[in-house]
């Protein structure tokens, strides 16, 4: 390159103005692109966070400042049969759903696995239910679960297994097992795509070897595939105990936590409490009371699968 | 497809081919195994859908008579749900403010994830990749946790009520997601590309929009449709902060607005329903590859 060439590409730069330089600088640099995220993420996030904490333990309702109150929230929801039943229902929806959603999404994933013409339009209908936004799924199964006219009702009806309509949503667990049916419909989607991206990255060539050294389709699944698919398992099954845990729309819009409060999840209750009843402190105990679980699930989920990653002497990202 | 023709040739001599090829590509298995259970899958997970649109444009007497109307079809399709959901609700300002909040959003994370992402990758600090656990933590929060607080923040701001509430706080789900995709794309991006430019005298700001952000459009596309479809979807905050009538979200509305009394009108709840799905559905679909890719991508890193 000649001297010139370097002269003429350098002068442009002497001329900046000082803004220009300014935000040449790295150290400013780095706080002005980082400000916009770390700005709403602190005030949106992280301070509603501490003030949910804080608000757990006031007695704060809608239009008047609380003041601090201790334990008496968590006290009150001790004796509160309502608040014990959400607890169970919640762990008992998540424990549920989880493996219904991973069992059947997981075969799902190894059925997409296969050679299948169209296989990417194929995908793309799967992901619908995980697409449309899920109050309006939930209110067409609370259509499909209509008391009088449910058309699961009609086909059993009509095919002769049941003489009368099934009651899905009147009495509690029929109800419990019905959200639960519904939230599994929406999230074998999002499992199965997930890991079909793990099943493709596992090499073929595992595959061959087993095969050549006599191992069986079940001894193939159980040697090869699953051991391969549990770091992204790991990953998969954390995001969906949380958010299933928290799980909000589905009952709120199938049930509204009826019949008798039997369906209340926590953040349903939270809700139902702290909005609509005005109780913000109350409201905002039961969802801090959501927190220790979702650590627990957290903990449990990462480090039981992912521990096999650190076993294989791989390190840990 | 090799497998299929292979399949065919094998179901012929089933005994004579090599066990093992034999036992898994003969064509009768692979119906039972592959292709039943595939189009169970697909019968369950899209009947819902079927089932809305077919409620959406039956008439009122074939909606309530199983009897005399098969449920699974239609005789005498109508249009009278949509019409009354168009022009006798207030679904068109529901759709603009769901619309708007949505852009709004989008556009607000993607704008704040790209500098962050950008920083976080490419402007390497010590205990950069802090700052990138952190906001990776942050999209283990969930809103329920979080909107009773909120809530009394959005009214301390005096913002409820207001749709610009809600373009403020959907980030709080969105930044986190796009920024992990985004650090992912950037990470792809040679950094010999960047060097070069520098060498050249381009300031930074000038490698971020010339260079890097238009080799990262696949992941800006996709970090986009991923928070627009998220945006479009959410709840809960817009069920607790949005009062008003006309300054809720499609979701929202149909839900709180169309179910009055006892009496439910399912054929107008149903049309509702399709008439808020299909805009995030068509989106959806100009976009499908996009958006498995930053599903799948996201989950990867």
């Amino acid at each position: 390159m000649s001297v010139t060439a370097a002269e003429r590409w350098i002068r442009p730069a002497k001329q900046q103005s000082a803004l220009v330089r300014l935000f040449d600088n790295k150290a400013f640099l780095i706080i002005a692109c980082l400000l916009p995220a770390i700005g709403l993420l602190g005030v949106f996030l992280t301070y509603p966070l501490g003030l949910g904490v804080w608000l757990a333990f006031t007695d704060t309702t809608i239009g008047r400042r609380g003041v601090f109150v201790g334990l008496e929230n968590f006290e009150f929801l001790f004796e509160d049969p309502i608040f014990w039943n959400a607890v169970f229902y919640s762990v008992f929806y998540t424990s549920v759903a989880t493996v219904g959603k991973f069992a059947l999404g997981l075969w799902l994933a190894l059925l997409l696995n296969n050679h299948l013409p169209m296989k990417s339009l194929l995908r793309a209908i799967i992901l619908l239910p995980w697409i449309v936004p899920t109050v309006l799924s939930a209110i067409a199964f609370w259509w499909i679960y209509d008391p009088q006219f449910s058309i699961i009702s009609w086909v059993l009806i009509e095919t002769g297994i049941r003489e009368t309509n099934v009651d899905f949503i009147n009495t509690a667990w029929p109800a419990r097992w019905s959200l639960i049916a519904a939230n599994i419909w929406r999230g074998i989607p999002f499992v199965a795509i997930s890991l079909l991206a793990g099943l493709q990255t596992i090499s073929p060539s595992l595959y061959e070897a087993a095969m050549l050294d006599g191992a069986s389709a079940w001894q193939r699944f159980r040697y090869v595939t699953f051991p391969m698919l549990l770091p992204i398992l790991a990953i998969v099954m954390t995001f969906s105990i949380i958010f299933t845990f928290t799980d909000f729309q589905l009952v709120y819009a199938i049930t509204r936590g009826g019949p008798v409060n039997s369906t209340h999840l926590l953040a349903t209750l939270a809700f139902q409490r702290g909005i609509p009843g005005g109780q913000l402190g109350e409201g905002a105990a039961i969802a801090v009371s959501m927190i220790p679980f979702l650590v627990f699930a957290t903990l449990f989920s990462y480090f039981a699968l992912a521990r096999r990653k650190w076993q294989q002497g791989e390190s840990n990202d | 497809m090799t497998d299929a023709t292979l399949a065919e040739n094998h179901a012929e001599s089933t005994k004579t081919a090599p066990p093992e090829r034999l036992s898994w590509d003969s064509g009768a298995r692979r119906m039972v195994v592959l292709w039943l259970p595939l189009c169970c899958f697909l019968l369950i997970l899209l009947f819902p859908f079927y089932w809305m649109t077919v409620t959406a444009f039956k008439p009122n007497a074939e909606l309530y008579d199983f009897g005399r109307h098969n449920p699974f079809w239609i005789t005498s399709p109508t249009l009278d749900h949509i019409y009354k959901l168009l022009f006798e609700t207030a679904y068109p300002s529901w759709l603009f403010t769901t619309m708007s909040v949505a852009i709004g959003a989008t556009f607000l994370s993607l704008l704040s994830s790209t500098l962050a992402a950008y920083a976080i990758q490419r402007l390497r600090f010590r205990g950069s990749q802090y700052v990138g656990l952190a906001i990776y933590l942050a999209y283990l929060v969930p809103p329920s946790i979080l909107f009773i607080p909120l809530a009394t923040t959005i009214v301390q701001f005096g913002l409820f009520d207001s749709p610009i509430a809600l373009i403020l706080v959907y980030p709080t789900f969105l930044v986190p997601f796009c920024t992990w995709l985004l650090i992912g794309y950037f990470k792809s991006i040679p950094y010999e590309l960047e060097e070069c430019a520098l060498i050249d005298g381009a300031t930074r700001l000038q490698i971020l929009r010339q260079i890097t952000l238009p080799l990262a459009i696949p992941g800006l596309i996709s970090a986009g449709i991923f928070s627009f479809t998220l945006s479009w979807n959410e709840f809960i905050y817009a069920l607790a902060f949005i009062q008003s009538s006309e300054n809720k979200t499609v979701p929202v509305a149909i839900l709180t607005e169309l179910v009055t009394g006892d009496v439910y009108q399912w054929g107008a709840l149903m049309a509702g329903a399709l008439l808020g799905s299909l805009p995030v559905a068509i989106f959806y679909s100009f976009f499908v590859d996009y958006y498995v890719s930053s599903l799948t991508g996201a989950v990867k890193e």
